[in-house]
């Protein structure tokens, strides 16, 4: 049996009536590749103030059944996060990712919740993480992989707090990537994404029956982000 | 899935009689293609971001040898690994050896239209897995052991009557007086039933909306969430792609998933897109352990060059569907195969053979909708064409069309012919039809009287009308 790997790369150069480009033909390709250049991207949020792409991610976020509470500080965490759940009568269970972006909040300060630092596991209700960064355009969550921040802890609770700062929020999907670029940057040059990506808009939802929109199919039935000011808005 | 292709004709008049079908379908005007115009009015860089993402793939699929060595390359510096395939046989074979290696039994899948091609679901039941698809729509039709009859939404052709029988007759472990009326009540039941298969797969199966080669990422797109649980969970997470999935930079992927969900949906963007590369880190805490991307060819390197390359642009919205009048009227499993629609009437032919699938591109009035809305810019109805012509020019279309066509020819070539038989019909007609002002039948158009009256002329042509004007 031939080797389909290059049965196909060959099948691919016949019809495009060539064979394997040669250095100089491979080499305009790389840069395409290593310059990663932005294409078109939407006035809607680029065209904005920070203030206003705070406002836009807000409405667009909001526009697609996630809930958002703004809070001054860090402080003010807790309160908005207990007040949250007891008005909707959720449980005060908490698993918060270990992630350090998380440690300036003192949950002490509610001794009402019971706090559980870790990995998300079936049964945990109600889940509190951070972000790396948030998209204004059309009101997405950006959150990555890594020893601090379990994908899972986005998925399995029915609730789904995500704690952003108002200087994570950029414009475009282009301004994460350009997060990630910096953040998972390699010595010797480029850089290595993290294992998982998550670009999450509004809670889970599904609408294979009947074309009527239910939210919460797998993922969290609530999306509640507790958006703190820090002076900048 | 074995086609039914052929029997487009047989099953398009059972599905225009089918009660439940007919109310099925008409959820897809207002969900689909009222929101999806809601979306593009407001979204003003609209038809140039279609323009950079034509040229995104022109570059792309110029360059596919390229591309595809790139992002196997980064895949491989990320610790997972790629298994080019040629056709669905060493795609489920390749599946299977991940599996068996891994000792796995629950085989949790995400959607996968890939998975549907090479009916991997099938293949991995007869070799003893248990595979359980974990989207809605793709569960629903799982458990009633029918084919997709849409490309995003699986089960559209059904009611929700017919899906609470489904489940009734499957998950019999729960009381079997319990309520089923009404969507919610379904969901929940799913997601509790879905929860634990979750938990205990062993591998999880996703499809893969792109590749990216500058990453060696799989991008998923998702609103229900359950791509994402089937691929965190488990011990391996295994990519079902088709090559032309790739593209160069996670830039060029943001430019068309600005497209894809307003397509789709008709959403600003989906609830979930995630980008998977590699298995997870040593110090991570969960994710997989092992990341396979299963790279099938399937006949698409062939398509490279020909008539049919502007098909490889397409990224599965299923706007070209959506906005389709007889994929309105006939439901998706008339088209007999996983692929239907016009951008099925254009793909399926050259997966299984236009001696198979010969009825899907006359299956189209060409009104151009399909190519007018679909963010890729593919001229489908060109192809359609295409593929009318040379299921002419083999003989294959059956032998009363090629007299017709033969007979027609022969007075459309002569104008002089033609416009004296043709006055001579529409005069001869209208006489006959002068009383009643219609036809309930005529011989040899029973296709047209059929179902509707044939207004009778009103006396002269369209030429000879056109030529007492000037």
């Amino acid at each position: 049996m031939t080797d389909a790997r290059a049965d196909t790369l060959d099948g691919i150069r016949r019809a495009l009536k060539r064979g394997k480009l040669d250095e100089q033909a491979a080499a305009p390709l790389a840069a395409r590749l290593k310059a990663h250049k932005r294409n078109l991207i939407p006035k809607r949020a680029a065209g904005l103030d920070h203030r206003g792409q705070i406002a836009l991610f807000t409405a667009m976020a909001e526009g697609v059944n996630a809930t958002v509470a703004r809070v001054a500080s860090a402080q003010d965490v807790p309160g908005a996060v207990a007040e949250y759940l007891s008005r909707l009568n959720l449980p005060s269970r908490l698993v918060v990712t270990p992630d350090p972006a998380l440690d300036d909040i003192p949950w002490a300060k509610r001794p009402l919740l019971e706090i559980r630092k870790g990995r998300a596991e079936d049964g945990d209700a109600v889940g509190v993480t951070a972000c790396s960064a948030a998209v204004a355009e059309t009101g997405t969550l950006m959150l990555h992989s890594g020893p601090e921040s379990p994908t899972r802890n986005n998925f399995l609770p029915d609730t789904h707090i995500v704690v952003l700062r108002a200087n994570q929020v950029a414009a475009s999907y282009e301004d994460g990537f350009d997060q990630l670029r910096r953040k998972f940057a390699k010595p010797e040059g480029g850089f290595s994404m993290p294992r998982t990506v998550n670009f999450i808009t509004g809670p889970s939802r599904t609408a294979d029956i009947e074309q009527r929109l239910e939210l919460g199919m797998h993922g969290p039935r609530r999306l509640h982000i507790v958006l703190i000011d820090d002076g900048q808005a | 899935m074995k086609p039914t292709s052929h029997a487009f004709k047989e099953n398009a008049r059972a599905a225009l009689g089918d009660v439940n079908l007919q109310k099925a379908m008409t959820n897809l005007r207002a969900g689909f293609v009222e929101r999806r115009a809601l979306m593009i009015s407001r979204l003003p860089e609209w038809d140039g971001l279609r323009d950079e993402a034509v040229a995104i793939k022109r570059h792309t699929l110029a360059n596919l040898d390229f591309y595809l060595e790139s992002f196997e390359r980064n895949v491989i510096a990320n610790g997972g690994k790629v298994h080019w395939c040629r056709d669905a046989a060493e795609a489920n074979a390749t599946v299977l050896a991940i599996c068996r290696d891994l000792g796995a039994k629950t085989v949790t899948k995400g959607k996968s239209m890939i998975g549907e091609e090479m009916a991997v679901n099938e293949y991995l039941e007869l070799n003893g897995m248990i595979p359980v698809e974990t989207d809605l729509g793709e569960y629903i039709i799982q458990i009633r052991h029918e084919g997709p009859s849409h490309i995003i939404a699986p089960a559209i052709h059904l009611v929700k009557e017919q899906i609470a029988e489904s489940f009734r007759a499957t998950h019999t472990k729960l009381d079997p007086k319990r309520p089923l009326d009404d969507a919610r009540q379904m969901c929940d039941e799913a997601r509790g039933i879905l929860r634990q298969q979750f938990l205990a797969a062993d591998v999880g199966i996703t499809g893969a909306n792109f590749l990216i080669a500058e990453t060696g990422s799989s991008i998923i797109v998702t609103n229900e969430g359950n791509g994402d649980l089937t691929q965190t969970l488990p011990r391996a997470h295994i990519v079902l792609a088709s090559l032309e999935k790739i593209v160069p930079t996670l830039e060029d992927a943001a430019t068309i998933l600005r497209l894809l969900a307003r397509s789709a949906t008709g959403q600003e963007f989906s609830s979930y897109t995630t980008v998977s590369t590699g298995p997870r880190r040593p110090s991570d805490i969960d994710g997989p352990g092992q990341y396979h991307v299963v790279l099938l060819d399937n006949g698409r390197s062939a398509m490279l060059g020909t008539e049919f390359e502007d098909m490889l642009r397409c990224i599965r919205c299923a706007a070209c569907l959506n906005h389709c009048p007889v994929y309105e009227a006939v439901g998706g499993k008339s088209y007999g195969w996983v692929y239907p629609g016009p951008m099925g009437s254009v793909l399926t032919p050259t997966l299984v053979g236009i001696e198979e699938a010969g009825n899907l591109p006359n299956a189209s009035t060409f009104c151009g909708r399909c190519e007018s809305v679909c963010p890729m810019r593919i001229p489908l109805p060109k192809m359609m064409r295409h593929w009318r012509e040379r299921e002419f020019s083999r003989h294959l279309s059956p032998a009363s069309w090629r007299w017709g066509l033969a007979f027609w020819t022969f007075f459309a070539t002569r104008p002089r012919l033609y416009h004296a038989a043709s006055g001579a019909a529409a005069r001869m007609l209208g006489f006959f039809g002068k009383r009643r002002g219609r036809f309930r039948s005529l011989p040899l158009a029973s296709g047209w009287t059929g179902s509707r009256d044939m207004p009778a002329p009103q006396g002269r042509s369209f030429h000879s009308l056109w030529k007492s004007r000037s």
